[in-house]
């Protein structure tokens, strides 16, 4: 019990976060209609790409005479990127073709 | 200075992250909210780049490596994106799906395996961020080779027993090596790796291509859940709250796609579904069938004022979206109101039909839901049910015996008539009789969609 009030404690901002955005995130995505279940699951796709900024400080701070670790940390974005920049692109293509009128 | 400027643009970054998701739930801002999102994504990159220090206040180094790796990852995935069939949109967003929780397993494993620490707290986000990563990247890479016809569904009866026990194994790896550090070391994190990766594989391996749109959005959401342990492995609070949002957003979408089949995820993930358990309909051969003829079918629609057209799948395969809607301008010009009604789980993914009419150029206020459909179906003189099965079948609400009893089906039975469009007798993927073919208001149309689309625009010119 102690350890996880301890665990609380030295964690509590990024506790309020998670819970905070986990609402944000239901109630910002509750009224989509089906028409855009797609564009919607690829561009939060593209969102979930943001990891790309854990691979950039991890190659940051690579050892640079370490050839495993920056061929990993290159590895990691070249992965992160693919993610982001597909994802926003195939989005922005999907939404290109939704028109009102011909 | 630098530590201000970081957080002034991840706090930018994550205002376009929720401006954009709630941007893209309406059609007329969604492609704005795109935009925004992936703008306030780059001014996140540029932001880590610049201004990011470690503990002892340097900048990020190599930056050569991380250009070059912006610019490889850049291009390929823009290159990609332009590049595929809309048919093939589905294993796409798989794939780029798959890249991401990759990336974030990846960036897990490194950070543990170059840190001393043996806190606890450390320790069991990093083997999450390590186990779900994993999963996310090989599940959504045998998606994506389903999706594509390159790997075909494995079925037994023992995998659901198999998956169980994996997924144990899983996170029992991830308990044991977070509360007993000392017992395997660094080996815990290789284990967890290369368990996780066989379990991705196998818990997709058996899902139908029904059930596709579930994993699909599932596994959308757990990439969202692998960045944000990401986020808190390393504090990066953009990297949190983008993980959440999306985790959070997937999970919505991955209840919707159940809720439209009547199906717990339990079901769709352990799966009973087409196993051979569904036997029934053993009254067919007793029943007729009529079958119309392409000029029957013209005829019946040019003098109609109100006709629906429920795609499916099978409109997908055949690519018969251009032809549908030419069709659909060629009755619109004679008077005719004519609608779609997509069910939400027609196709492979989450709206899938959507997608693949808007690429046809069909306005989308002519898209109707399921719900708005129904309640317009007695008035609508006929219905032309292209490549679609499940979804329209009525034993989901008279048959309590049928697996599919209780999933909400768009009732085409209670227009005036209704023409099936398949190419053969052959029951659904999920192996289902459906008592719609042989109803007394139907009538069938036998054809490759696409050919038999031709041949109906064929005819109605000449009317």
């Amino acid at each position: 019990m102690a350890s996880v009030a301890t665990f609380f404690l030295e964690n509590q901002e990024m506790i309020f976060l998670v819970i905070l955005a986990i609402f944000l995130g239901v109630e910002v995505i509750s009224n989509v209609p089906a028409i855009l279940h797609t564009p919607l699951m690829s561009g939060s796709n593209a969102i979930s790409g943001v990891v790309i900024m854990g691979s950039i400080i991890v190659i940051g701070y690579a050892d640079p005479n370490d050839t495993l670790q920056l061929v990993l940390g290159l590895l990691a974005v070249v992965l992160g990127t693919l993610n982001v920049v597909g994802g926003f692109a195939v989005t922005g293509r999907m939404l290109a073709m939704f028109k009102k009128r011909k | 200075m630098s530590e201000f400027l970081l957080e002034l643009f991840y706090i930018v970054g994550c205002i376009t992250f929720i401006v954009g998701l709630k941007m893209l739930s309406s059609p007329d801002s969604a492609r704005k909210g795109n935009t925004i999102a992936a703008a306030g994504m780059i001014l996140a990159i540029i932001g880590t780049i610049l201004f990011y220090r470690n503990e002892a206040g340097e900048p990020v180094g190599n930056i050569p490596w991380i250009i070059g790796g912006l610019v490889i990852g850049g291009g390929l995935g823009y290159l990609m994106a332009v590049k595929v069939q809309m048919t093939a949109m589905p294993q796409m967003v798989s794939f780029f799906n798959g890249t991401g929780g990759a990336c974030s397993a990846l960036i897990a494993a490194m950070e543990l395996f170059s840190s001393p620490s043996t806190e606890t707290g450390f320790l069991v986000v990093a083997y999450l961020g390590i186990g779900i990563g994993t999963i996310t990247f090989s599940g959504s890479m045998v998606a994506f080779g389903k999706l594509d016809d390159k790997i075909s569904d494995i079925r037994s009866r023992i995998m659901p027993y198999v998956n169980l026990v994996l997924f144990a194994v899983v996170f029992g790896l991830i308990g044991y090596a977070t509360f007993a550090p000392q017992a395997m070391g660094d080996t815990a994190g290789w284990w967890l790796l290369g368990i996780a990766l066989i379990y991705g594989i196998l818990f997709v391996m058996p899902i139908g291509g029904a059930d596709m749109p579930v994993v699909i959005a599932l596994l959308n959401s757990l990439s969202g859940i692998a960045g944000a342990f990401g986020g808190l492995l390393y504090g990066n609070r953009i990297m949190l709250i983008g993980g959440i949002l999306v985790g959070a957003s997937g999970l919505i979408l991955t209840a919707l796609m159940c809720k439209a089949m009547n199906r717990s995820l339990m079901n769709v993930l352990i799966g009973n579904f087409g196993g051979g358990a569904s036997g029934g309909g053993g009254a067919a051969g007793d029943q007729t069938i009529r079958e119309a003829t392409v000029n029957d079918v013209a005829i019946m629609c040019a003098y109609a004022s109100k006709v629906a057209i429920v795609p499916g799948y099978g409109l997908a395969v055949a690519q018969a979206q251009h032809a549908c809607h030419e069709f659909e301008k060629l009755l619109e010009d004679k008077g005719v109101d004519v609608y779609y009604a997509i069910h939400p789980v027609a196709g492979r993914m989450p709206g899938h039909m959507n997608v693949l009419l808007a690429e046809a150029d069909v306005p989308y206020p002519k898209l109707v839901e399921m719900d708005d459909a129904n309640p317009i179906m007695p008035n609508t003189d006929v219905v032309i049910v292209v490549g679609a099965n499940d979804v329209v079948n009525p034993a989901a609400e008279t048959d309590p015996g049928s697996p599919i009893y209780g999933m909400p089906v768009i009732k085409v039975w209670e227009a005036k008539s209704v023409i099936v469009m398949k190419r053969s007798m052959r029951p659904g993927y999920a192996g289902i009789e459906n008592p719609l073919f042989f109803h007394e208001r139907t009538k069938m149309l036998f054809g490759d969609a696409k050919d038999t689309m031709n041949k109906l625009i064929a005819e109605l010119k000449t009317l």
